[in-house]
């Protein structure tokens, strides 16, 4: 390194060449450390750069379009920004069409529970072995296309359709539920199952076996150590499968119209009639808006309350 | 509870019990062979072994984690037989201390007593004095997770007193403390245990730790119980091979029964030591190597047994010295208080080994 020396005293001692290394020193060190971010910014930059155009930018159009106008042809202007849309909220039908979808995938994500817990727990007491499996077993359905296993069931449920058939050989009503909104839970629990079970087999396997003997051992009946000891500690996977399965159904779009006939409109349906038959945009972009902030929430609150019992 | 009338009976019983482990492929593990053992009332009993012998298998099957194969288990003469563990009058303290994550160390200490349906106003009471016996009074309102490992130890022994078992169940409560932590527990333990009269009995592979803190120690091998006495006894009369070289170290003599108080040494020397062993046994003579001393060849006093040797290895302790000496027939290890180097044997010397006869013990196996 060359170094100016016009402090030099005039007969004294050359000056300390160490002394000048130890302070650039920190510099350097900073310099390696901005270079080893941008190291990291590259390696992350096709992924963020493809998340940007395919995601926040077609969000951003979403929440743009939901403040537009809309004129009388049926188009929607990026001009005069306004809430017209978001007055529309309120009405009868959408509201109406809210519930409906709010309390579907409460009921789904209900049954999903209820269903995924007992093979959950089962699953996460087995042998290694027998435990992945069951776990591939699970993830089987994932292999084949959603909407296909989606018309697989239509066919199931046709009036003369195997499930029919066989609820009217047993003589369990008529058995003809193919759009109604029982199909479209059946379609929505069938659909969203694996992602109860999984997250859920994940915190029960983790739950340490010795605090359940520690609650025998303090007097707690079996039942009694799974609500005080299982149950607590398996919360995180009650909360991480129910958003899984409570999210995609409140905006299920394939399963109500295969499933459903249409014949009771849903959230997901809904917004697709605004922007292709009504030709609303700035209504279905108003309803989307609505529907990503309220799951939003929702998810934040649920791992809120969950995150602290951890 | 039977209250006063349980000081007549012995707090622990069992009797031939079994306890053994098969696997879908068809073998079968004994893990617990025939034991059968009485703990006496308000009695500190220490289950010794190396891991895998049993011990903590036997504890389990107490506390009820675990059902015997075979053979009964009386707590307080009142057999056990099926009993799932919470309809019985004992608790746990865990290695792993089991503490529950999400709860407090006040709702951990009152855990038992809420599944027994205390009342809540007896219950604080009794939580805040069990948290007090144990000295962690300013961190019940913390979680376990922010506990250190000995802080965590003492809550689980507070919650599993607090419920005044009839007997406390303890598996290797310390094994997860450091050395220095443990000795000071161990002084704690024991106090304790005076202090609450209840029945300890104690599970753990560690010698010193039981020689140390119990009335009398039950030492496993393999499944079996091989010898049950007070520490001093285990220490100084061993039975077994297994036992003597377990507690401490020790010095083996291969010997042979002449008869019913004589035993004839590997290299021909008589030893005058009773045994109930028929004459022509094999056996062996332990002799611990602090009960042993050095002496320059041939001034070893008259009244003790002799062994010449070489001195093949000296280490300095500090406070001892280890002297290795070789014998033609064996190598004996020889520790003797701390001398001044000039005092010191060296390595080569040839030597004198003395031991007094009542200071041996017979093993067998």
């Amino acid at each position: 390194m060359a170094v100016d020396a016009p402090a030099r005293p005039p007969d004294g001692e050359p000056p300390v060449l160490e002394e000048t290394a130890e302070v650039d020193t920190p510099g350097l060190e900073r310099e390696a450390e901005r270079a080893k971010a941008r190291q990291g910014f590259l390696l992350g930059l096709p992924t963020i750069v493809y998340l940007l155009v395919f995601f926040v930018v077609p969000l951003g159009f979403v929440v743009a379009y939901s403040f537009a106008t809309r004129t009388r042809s049926g188009r929607t202007e990026l001009r005069d920004f306004n809430l017209d849309a978001y007055a529309r909220l309120g009405d009868d039908i959408i509201m109406t069409v809210a519930w409906r979808s709010l309390w579907m995938a409460v009921v789904a994500t209900l049954i999903c529970l209820v269903l995924a817990y007992p093979l959950a727990y089962y699953i996460s007491t087995r042998s290694p072995t027998v435990r992945n499996l069951m776990l591939v077993g699970v993830m089987i359905p994932f292999w084949s296309n959603f909407l296909i296993r989606t018309y697989a069931w239509r066919v199931l449920l046709d009036s003369d359709g195997l499930v029919t058939q066989a609820f009217e050989f047993i003589g369990v009503g008529d058995g003809r539920i193919l759009f109604t909104s029982n199909a479209v839970i059946l379609g929505l629990v069938y659909g969203y199952l694996p992602f109860m079970v999984l997250p859920l087999y994940a915190a029960i396997e983790r739950i340490d076996w010795n605090l359940v003997e520690g609650a025998r051992d303090l007097y707690a009946s079996g039942w009694s150590a799974f609500r005080r000891v299982v149950w607590p500690l398996s919360r995180p996977g009650v909360i991480a499968g129910s958003i899984l399965v409570f999210v995609p159904s409140f905006g299920a779009y394939v399963t109500p119209a295969i499933l459903g006939g249409n014949k009771e409109g849903l959230l997901g349906s809904y917004i697709v009639l605004q922007f292709l038959s009504a030709r609303n945009g700035p209504v279905g972009s108003a309803v989307s808006v609505v529907v990503l902030v309220v799951m939003l929430v929702a998810t934040l609150v649920y791992f809120r309350t969950g995150g602290k019992n951890l | 509870m039977e209250g006063t009338t349980n000081g007549q009976r012995p707090a622990v019983e069992l009797a031939g019990v079994v306890k053994r482990f098969g696997d879908r492929s068809g073998t079968e593990v004994t893990a617990v062979d025939d034991v059968s053992l009485t703990i006496g009332d308000g009695e500190f009993f220490s289950l010794l072994g190396p891991s895998g012998c049993g011990k903590t298998t036997t504890l389990r099957m107490v506390a009820g984690l675990e059902l015997p194969t075979a053979g009964s288990i009386r707590i307080h003469g009142e057999e056990m037989g099926l009993r799932p563990p919470n309809k019985r009058p004992v608790n746990t303290v865990f290695q792993s201390y089991a503490l529950f994550p999400h709860m407090t160390v006040a709702k951990n200490v009152g855990f038992g007593l809420e599944m027994r349906r205390v009342p809540q106003s007896e219950r604080r009471a009794l939580i805040d004095e069990a948290i007090e016996l144990v000295e962690m009074g300013s961190m019940a309102h913390r979680k376990p997770a922010q506990l250190s490992g000995g802080q965590q130890q003492r809550v689980a022994l507070a919650r599993a007193l607090v419920n005044r078992p009839e007997v406390l169940l303890l598996d290797e409560p310390l094994g997860a403390l450091d050395l220095k932590l443990r000795h000071q527990m161990q002084v704690e333990l024991k106090n304790l245990q005076r202090e609450v009269g209840i029945t300890f009995v104690y599970v753990t592979h560690d010698q010193e730790e039981a020689v140390t803190m119990s009335d009398r120690i039950g030492v496993m091998d393999d499944g079996r119980l091989l010898q049950v006495d007070t520490p001093e006894a285990i220490y100084e009369r061993p039975s077994t091979r297994f036992v003597a070289d377990f507690i401490g170290q020790t010095n083996f003599l291969e010997a042979t029964v002449a008869g019913p108080t004589e035993v004839v040494l590997a290299n021909g020397d008589r030893l005058r030591l009773a045994s109930d062993h028929p004459a022509g046994a094999a056996v062996a003579v332990t002799v611990r190597p602090e009960r042993l001393t050095v002496h320059r060849r041939g001034e070893a006093p008259a009244d003790r047994h002799t062994v010449d040797g070489c001195v093949e290895s000296v280490t300095y302790l500090g406070n001892a010295v280890i002297y290795g000496v070789g014998v033609d027939w064996m190598h004996l290890e020889v520790r003797c208080p701390a001398t001044l180097a000039g005092d010191r044997r060296s390595v080569g010397d040839d030597v004198t080994v003395s031991f007094e006869p009542e200071h041996v013990a017979l093993v067998t196996g």
